[in-house]
């Protein structure tokens, strides 16, 4: 092992520690990016090129800037509230349930293709978060705060990982004719994109048991965390 | 040909609504970091509204450096602290429960109106033109069709609720007051990314992991690949750039020609397992962290170690599957 093959990974010491000891991360991200590109000796004129560059040519992932003047406005003239009142009229809601049952569709429907369904501005701030949240506030009263944030958390991670072991099934995602191409290019010309996309199938769904198995235990969950926060809450006030 | 709805006028999009937010920032007396924060979304707004222009007239080079430092300006207004948010003012809740009272159902439409129309778009879209202009671009559909259901939304919203579209900007810039830094760090860590591959730290990985390999080992050979595809891409915030490094170093030579593996299923689970790694990244910046900050959750990393058991779980089943299934 010799210091030019060590040098380039120097970067990631740096962020690790960074974001560990909780630095503002576009701080810990431009000096992990500044000190890598320094130490394998790019120039600093050079290695600013290079930050312009990448950070230009990824413009697209401010895209969510586009949707919240909307959800903004929706929010103002009561969105949340009134998600939280509509699923209370569902008897058979609870927090579990929607997540779960929002976790299936999302998969099947990225399986499909249809990718931009759900996603965290459009879909799980506006819509799932307060319903999930208020299907809890139903049965339980007032969340505590630290509550609150566990339910919105969920559903956040649901939108990602129902997303991800989805899509790559849907045979015309970028993934799938990533891996194909680069079969391809080495050689192996016999493996068709349907192929990938099928032998997807089956981790997709050990991840949609696995994350089920998980939302299946999360009322009872919620119903322990309540209840353990009143005791102490009693507790305090005694 | 040309388009209606380009990528560059989706820019455009983006940055007038960033300028409209800095501007608003900077009017804000509530916050008490209001010039800097002003300052951080104006100079984010600069590569949106201006970038075009500058690769135009002043090259790339030149563009390319005059953003670069416009990055260093963020990060170190960002890093000492000096991005604020204004405060909201109290009497708000009762207006929203009065609002939702009034409105009801009428205000699931637009916001379900978003996906529909992407969807709709995206999927049915590609071919409609105006004139001889295509409605949407062509490499970009999925973006250019948002761009149409959040217009279609927005205008839907005011028509139910009421409100100008000056109160929609206002309101973003407070959910962008709640969001912060976080919206420019998936932009950030593209950045670092371009860093690691321009200094081949991908090399470096794969003789690291190259020193643990069993050549005769089939189970150890599927483990190694597995894990690593996950490390990588925990590294690089991204499973598609970990891919190609670890799939061409590991699962080419030794699996594939050496254990004649099935390659299907090999890369197919491959990349999942570099996915179960993104579920447990804070460098994947726009699935695990930007979310946090816009659910407004304390801890940022909450959705990460939410994420963490899941993970964890598919990755042991991922080096089973792949055992068993690429060897049958």
């Amino acid at each position: 092992m010799n210091m030019e093959l060590l040098l380039p990974l120097i970067g990631i010491p740096i962020v690790v520690l960074g974001f560990a000891f909780k630095v503002n991360p576009l701080m810990v991200v431009t000096t992990a990016g500044l000190v890598t590109g320094l130490a394998v000796g790019m120039d600093l004129p050079t290695l600013l090129e290079t930050f312009g560059e990448k950070f230009m040519n990824s413009r697209q992932l401010a895209s969510s800037l586009l949707i919240l003047p909307v959800i903004g406005l929706l929010e103002l003239n009561g969105l949340k509230e009134h998600a939280q009142a509509w699923i209370s009229r569902i008897k058979v809601a609870s927090t579990g349930r929607i997540l779960m049952l929002y976790f299936v569709v999302r998969e099947i429907s990225a399986a499909l293709g249809l990718l931009s369904l759900g996603g965290h501005a459009q879909t799980v701030r506006p819509l799932l978060v307060p319903m999930a949240q208020g299907a809890a506030v139903n049965v339980h009263g007032e969340l505590p705060q630290a509550l609150q944030d566990r339910i919105a958390a969920h559903a956040a991670a649901c939108d990602n990982i129902a997303l991800f072991f989805g899509e790559d099934i849907f045979i015309a995602f970028g993934a799938v004719l990533l891996m194909s191409a680069f079969l391809k290019e080495n050689g192996i010309t016999n493996v068709e994109p349907l192929a990938i996309g099928l032998w997807a199938i089956p981790t997709a769904f050990c991840a949609l048991m696995i994350h089920l198995f998980r939302l299946a235990r999360l009322d009872a969950r919620i119903a322990m965390d309540v209840a353990a926060f009143r005791a102490v809450g009693d507790g305090a006030r005694l | 040909m040309t388009t209606l709805i380009s990528i560059n006028l989706v820019y455009y999009l983006i940055g007038i609504i960033t300028m409209l937010i800095a501007y608003l920032s900077w009017r804000d007396s509530s916050n008490p970091k209001r010039i800097t924060t002003a300052l951080f979304w104006f100079l984010f707004g600069m590569s949106f509204l201006f970038g075009d222009v500058m690769l135009l007239y002043l090259g790339k080079t030149t563009s390319y450096r005059i953003v670069g430092f416009t990055v260093l300006l963020m990060a170190a207004i960002a890093g000492a602290n000096l991005l604020g948010a204004g405060k909201r003012p109290d009497d708000e809740a009762t207006t929203r429960r009065r609002a939702a009272a009034r409105l009801g159902n009428k205000l699931f439409i637009p916001a379900l109106a978003i996906p529909v129309i992407t969807v709709l778009l995206a999927g049915f879209g590609k071919e409609l033109q105006i004139g001889s202009m295509f409605l949407l671009d062509q490499k970009n559909l999925t973006l250019a069709s948002l761009v149409i259901a959040v217009a279609g939304a927005l205008t839907l919203g005011q028509r139910i609720t009421g409100s100008s579209p000056l109160m929609a900007v206002r309101e973003s810039r407070r959910l962008v007051d709640a969001i912060g830094w976080a919206l420019i760090l998936p932009q950030m860590l593209a950045m670092l990314g371009g860093v690691f591959v321009a200094a081949k730290t991908g090399t470096s990985i794969q003789a690291i992991v190259n020193l643990f390999i069993d050549p005769d080992n089939r189970f150890a050979l599927v483990l190694i690949y597995c894990l690593s595809m996950a490390a990588f891409t925990m590294i690089m915030g991204n499973a598609f750039a970990a891919f190609p490094v670890m799939t061409a170093g590991i699962a080419l030579p030794f699996l594939i020609l050496q254990h004649h593996a099935n390659p299907a299923p090999l890369v197919a689970i491959g990349m999942f397992s570099g996915y179960c790694g993104t579920l447990m990244t804070p460098m994947a910046a726009n699935f695990n962290i930007v979310p946090a900050a816009l659910l407004e959750l304390k801890d940022k990393y909450q959705v990460i170690k939410l994420q963490i058991p899941t993970a964890l779980a598919v990755l042991a089943c991922n080096v089973f599957l792949m055992y068993f299934l690429a060897f049958s």
